[in-house]
């Protein structure tokens, strides 16, 4: 029951109000690709112990999708963000190697 | 004998008698008893036959570690099994009976596993019962399930009612003895939201009967005080016979009220399910006392030592006139003590350290208790109640140097603090060899989303329960600080002081060199009759995770959960293994701390309002007509309206026959419509379908297929252009809300610069589909909008007022007959109803359903999601390439659809199946090839996706996926079905009625 903040309304929102969407910054490889672009794109998900980027829909409130970063061995939420960029932004990315200074940069 | 005094009792009110009914025994006890000081009151030692032997087992504990006393209670509609003893209280008209015996309690034939106990060791189901094979199934498992579970499942409905309550607290306190109330006036008099829950229907916890002083007076008058203030503060909430069950990510926690269980049927709900938000928790859980491993420590009348003190105080219930307490610390003198106060024989304390230099051991000589040091119970003497002890020195080997008789024993082997809240989000222990417990490590509390620890332990469940209130007091110091709260800094910190303690001594199994006979008689578990001989033989066989031993000996499984047994039991384990206690570590922690009835979780989920129920504009037409509904996600639809005496299919078969031949009128409300607008959504519906929308001109509908990137088959649906940059996507009934997510999953997370709205118009609109020769016929009737075939040709749309309401009219067709959906505003979508059905009577308008939808769309080989798709289909499966754009650079799935398998020439593919004799091919029969697998199963070469009677011909069609189907038109295939007999069916074009559509184009 983690509870995520909607960067579009500010909510502080329980899990039940929101829909998980797998990995996040996924780059979508159509037409054309290769079998191994292919391969990554629809298959090969990281399973870390310890940071991840998530997709996140904030289903039954105001329906934006949003993207967090947070450790899944201690749940500790780093911080979410809109879903309209490529690579999490400067600010989660410095929150997370201030608090996690091991932490291998994510890709 | 077990019996009640003739005064004291502190919570008893002897004033109010309440009768009770236990194996069909009618007994008394008072208001204020729970169920196991009421047995205990009528002499009832024995009250469960246990798990595997069916030994006689008795009360052991008082509280929720209570093992053995596990009820069916009630009968009927409220009858509930495994209800513990200890934690009910006892109310007027109680019935109970004890569970795992047969035929009765005191005679039982399963107490035979007893004399078996050889082929009942650990893991004896892998071990014993493998061969032979048919026995399993035959023998073993029918005479397992007989005697072995715990207790009944319920048969009928459930009578009660069970509510949910959400609740938001700063500080959250778990127990309300002294650590907990502690905590409560810190931060509720600092001003902070506080809950404060309690699992008994008393406040203060073991403090009163442990004999605490707090500022030098009893601990009584200070819980009245700190009550009193509590109550009149009203930040803070306080809740007795409120056990907080679970805590769970990021400060979410569950706890479980008993609300009107003692008065069935007055209206209440029975247990109330809290679901809070707590920014801190402090866990003032308290401790368990653990049992002592010596041979017979299950026989009845064998207690915790703390459990039978709460008994004398609480109930002024005396368990036995002669007690002998055996111990290895000095908190069971204090119930020898309390024993011999209360008049009662107390004949030997025996205590298994060798040194005895305490207050208490010198008070209780001082009584006149006689006390023996370095002793130890060879054997417990009695099978259905405790008549005496035999007694050995605890460093020896068990040779007998005395008996004594005694009708009760009262053990204490230390204490445990309650850990498991703490540990259910991740807080890890420390063990503490002077008090031999584990207890919260600090340094590792679960962590919150801030990568703060949320959860707080204090008092005796942090390993201080001598030092109670200032480790309360600062774990809620600490929380308003995390908070960022002020705590006030004039409130005066209560002394707590209790009887002084000289150090316990660990003692794992009495006496220390016990041989392999009396270790198969010391129980560890007392639910799960685990032994420590169980634990030593899994060591033997090779089990050194802590977390195997549990599941293969099942010792701490069930409601025990790591109360009783868990410290005991991996004690045993770590000294066969020969390595410390902390090396081998616990088990985990998962919530519930207590069982939680299913009711209570489902709350007032279930019947009518389990989940909300969709219904059209219409719906009330339908059930005033006597339709049959049927599920369609959500939505609730007329399958089929049966006349007078007709069945189901008859009613079927005249809807499919009057819409072909005169006119039938459908309910499509329910169709999914999606619009999509902006600049970009001609470019973006390019991508979600697999043909061309942006060239679809204005007023023209288009038919199209929408993959998921793997290219299986996920929906499809009429798109109408609406204008230039508006298009309205129809979708299935059950897919609207799923595609309207996948649109703007993409156009959120992928295409985020593309100029695109969508809006999920489904309930906006009515929609009713006008089927058959008559169709325009009617329409023309209702008159205003020129539906002629010049006016609007097939796949055409027009907007316009029809017979007075305004409507969209798309000239489509799911069922091969001339059609025309007309779409009204929601409101207006019973009045059209009515209108069509009364102008409409003379020319044969009748209602149909989806039944009859289904079968017209087959006759035409038209797909239906869900039945010709399961998630692995691609539309070139389906013969739908020409549905798929060949120019297009890209669409999702189209990736997917280019990998080798799916452009395989061997995979299954749509073709329709027509069975020889004329019969109707089962649902979901397989096609069987030649040969069979390396399982000895025929192979497989097909399967039917759908299958009907066609009224319209008379016989049964059916489409259905066969490996290199199309290319095998003509030839007969096989399908058995499961009677044992096999339906041949040719493959056939899969438009079976009107293939050149002359029906619809006119």
């Amino acid at each position: 029951m983690l509870t995520l903040e909607c960067p579009y309304c500010g909510i502080k929102a329980c899990e039940t109000e929101l829909a998980p969407g797998g990995q996040a910054h996924l780059v979508r490889s159509g037409a054309g690709a290769s079998d191994d672009e292919f391969e990554a794109y629809m298959f090969a998900r990281t399973n870390p112990k310890g940071v991840h980027f998530e997709r996140w829909r904030h289903a039954y409130g105001c329906g934006k999708w949003f993207l967090a970063a947070r450790c899944t061995a201690t749940l500790e939420v780093f911080g979410t963000y809109p879903a309209q960029t490529s690579a999490p932004p400067a600010r989660i990315l410095q929150e997370i190697s201030a608090r996690r200074p091991d932490e291998r940069a994510p890709k | 004998m077990s019996t009640r005094l003739a005064s004291g009792g502190r919570f008893l009110n002897r004033a109010t008698v309440q009768n009770f009914v236990f194996n069909g025994k009618r007994l008394r006890g008072f208001a204020g008893d729970t169920l196991a000081s009421a047995l205990l009151a009528n002499d009832q030692m024995m009250v469960a036959r246990s798990f595997k032997y069916h030994r006689p087992r008795g009360i052991v504990a008082a509280g929720p570690e209570e093992p053995n006393a596990l009820f069916n209670m009630g009968r009927g509609a409220r009858f509930e099994p495994n209800q513990r003893a200890t934690t009910t209280a006892l109310f007027e008209g109680l019935e109970c009976e004890s569970q795992n015996h047969w035929p009765s309690l005191e005679f039982d034939i399963g107490a035979l596993n007893s004399l078996a106990a050889h082929v009942l060791p650990a893991g004896f189901y892998y071990k014993t019962f493998i061969h032979p094979r048919a026995f399993w199934k035959h023998v073993f498992e029918p005479i397992i399930r007989h005697s072995a579970g715990l207790g009944k499942a319920p048969q009928d409905r459930d009578a009660d009612r069970y509510e949910h309550l959400y609740a938001f607290a700063d500080v959250l306190i778990a127990g309300g003895g002294i650590a907990g109330l502690q905590a409560a006036c810190v931060a509720g008099e600092s001003g902070a939201r506080v809950l404060l829950l309690e699992q008994t229907l008393h406040w203060g916890g073991r403090a009163v009967n442990d004999g605490a002083q707090i500022d030098g007076a009893p601990a009584q008058d200070w819980i009245a005080a700190a009550l009193a203030k509590l109550t009149a503060l009203p930040n803070v909430t306080l809740r007795l016979g409120t056990t907080v069950s679970g805590v769970y990510d990021h400060g979410y926690v569950l706890a479980n009220e008993h609300v009107g269980e003692t008065t069935p049927g007055d209206g209440r709900p029975k247990q109330r399910l809290w679901r809070i938000r707590a920014g801190q928790i402090i866990t003032a859980t308290g401790a368990i006392e653990r049992p002592l491993s010596f041979a017979g420590n299950d026989v009845p009348g064998v207690m915790l030592a703390a459990s039978l003190r709460d008994y004398l105080h609480d109930y002024a219930v005396s368990p036995g006139d002669r007690t002998v307490v055996v111990t290895n610390n000095d908190d069971a003198y204090l119930t020898a003590i309390a024993l011999k106060e209360a008049g009662l024989s107390v004949p030997l304390i025996v205590d298994a350290r060798r040194t005895l230099t305490g207050p208490l051991p010198q008070r209780a000589r001082d009584l006149g208790i006689r006390v023996e040091a370095g002793w130890a119970i060879a054997a417990v003497k009695g099978t259905r109640r405790v008549t005496g002890v035999s007694l050995c020195m605890q460093a020896g080997e068990g040779g007998v140097i005395e008996e004594i008789a005694c009708d009760a024993v009262a053990m204490s082997g230390g204490w445990s603090p309650v850990v498991h809240l703490w540990s259910h989000c991740g807080g890890k222990l420390l063990w503490n060899p002077e008090q031999a417990h584990f207890h919260p490590d600090p340094a590792r509390p679960p962590l919150g989303a801030d990568g703060k620890g949320f959860v707080r332990a204090a008092g005796a469940a942090n390993g201080q329960s001598q030092n109670a209130c200032a480790d309360a007091d600062h774990a809620a110091r600490a929380a308003l600080a995390h908070l960022g709260q002020t705590a006030r800094t004039d409130l005066t910190l209560p002394v707590l002081e209790h009887p002084t303690q000289a150090a316990m001594a660990p003692v794992w199994v009495m006496p220390q060199g016990a041989n392999q006979k009396l270790r198969a008689k010391m129980w560890l578990d007392y639910q799960n009759d685990v032994k420590v001989s169980d634990v030593q033989l899994a060591a033997r066989e090779g089990y050194v995770s802590v977390e195997h031993t549990k599941r293969y000996t099942t010792l701490g499984m069930a409601t025990d959960q790591g109360k009783l047994s868990n410290i005991n039991g991996l004690a045993v384990l770590a000294d066969s293994l020969n390595e410390e206690i902390p090396q081998v570590g616990t088990t985990t922690f998962r919530p519930p701390y207590t069982p939680i009835t299913l009711g209570t979780l489902a709350g007032e989920a279930r019947g009518e309002i389990f989940q909300p129920l969709r219904r059209s504009p219409m719906h009330e037409w339908h059930s005033d007509q006597g339709a049959y509904f049927e599920p369609v996600g959500h939505w609730r639809r007329p399958y089929c309206y049966p006349r007078g005496a007709e069945n189901h299919a008859d009613a079927v078969k005249r809807e499919v026959l009057n819409t072909r031949n005169a006119l039938g009128l459908l309910d499509a409300s329910t169709l999914g419509k999606i619009i999509v607008k902006g600049p970009d959504a001609g470019r973006f519906l390019d991508m979600l379908y697999t043909g061309v929308m942006s060239t679809l001109p204005v007023g023209k509908c288009r038919y199209g297929l929408m993959c998921n990137e793997n290219g299986f088959l996920s929906d499809d649906g009429v798109v109408a252009r609406l204008d230039e940059q508006t298009f309205l996507c129809h979708t299935t009934s059950g897919g609207a809300d799923r595609i309207h997510g996948w649109m703007e999953d993409w156009l959120q997370c992928e295409w985020w610069d593309w100029q695109v709205f969508t809006a999920n118009l489904t309930e906006q609109y009515a929609q009713i589909a006008v089927v058959g020769p008559k169709a325009r016929t009617l329409l023309e009737r209702l008159g205003g909008v020129d539906v002629s075939k010049e006016a609007l040709p097939f796949m055409g749309w027009v907007e316009g007022t029809l017979g007075g309401f305004p409507v969209r009219i798309f000239r489509i067709s799911f069922s091969g007959e001339l059609s025309y959906e007309i779409a009204v505003p929601a409101g207006h979508g019973r009045a059209l109803w009515d209108k069509l059905h009364a102008e409409g009577a003379d020319l044969g308008a009748m209602p149909y359903g989806t039944e009859a939808l289904h079968v017209m769309r087959a006759e035409k080989g038209f797909i239906m999601i869900g039945d010709e798709t399961d998630g692995t289909v691609i539309p070139q499966d389906l013969g739908m390439s020409w549905a798929i754009s060949k120019k297009k650079p890209d669409y999702l799935g189209k990736r997917g659809q280019e990998r080798p398998h799916m452009t395989d020439p061997d995979r299954w593919q749509l073709v329709g199946l027509e069975t020889l004799d004329g019969s109707v091919i089962p649902d979901g029969a397989y096609a069987v090839a030649p040969g069979s697998n390396a399982n000895g199963q025929r192979h497989t070469e097909g399967r039917v996706t759908s299958t009907y009677f066609s009224p319209t011909l008379g016989r049964g069609i059916a489409m259905g996926l066969i490996r290199r189907g199309p290319e095998r038109m003509g030839q007969i295939v096989d399908f058995p079905t499961t009677t044992g007999t096999t339906v041949q069916a040719r493959i056939v074009d899969p438009v079976f009625y009107d293939k050149e559509g002359a029906k619809q184009n006119v």
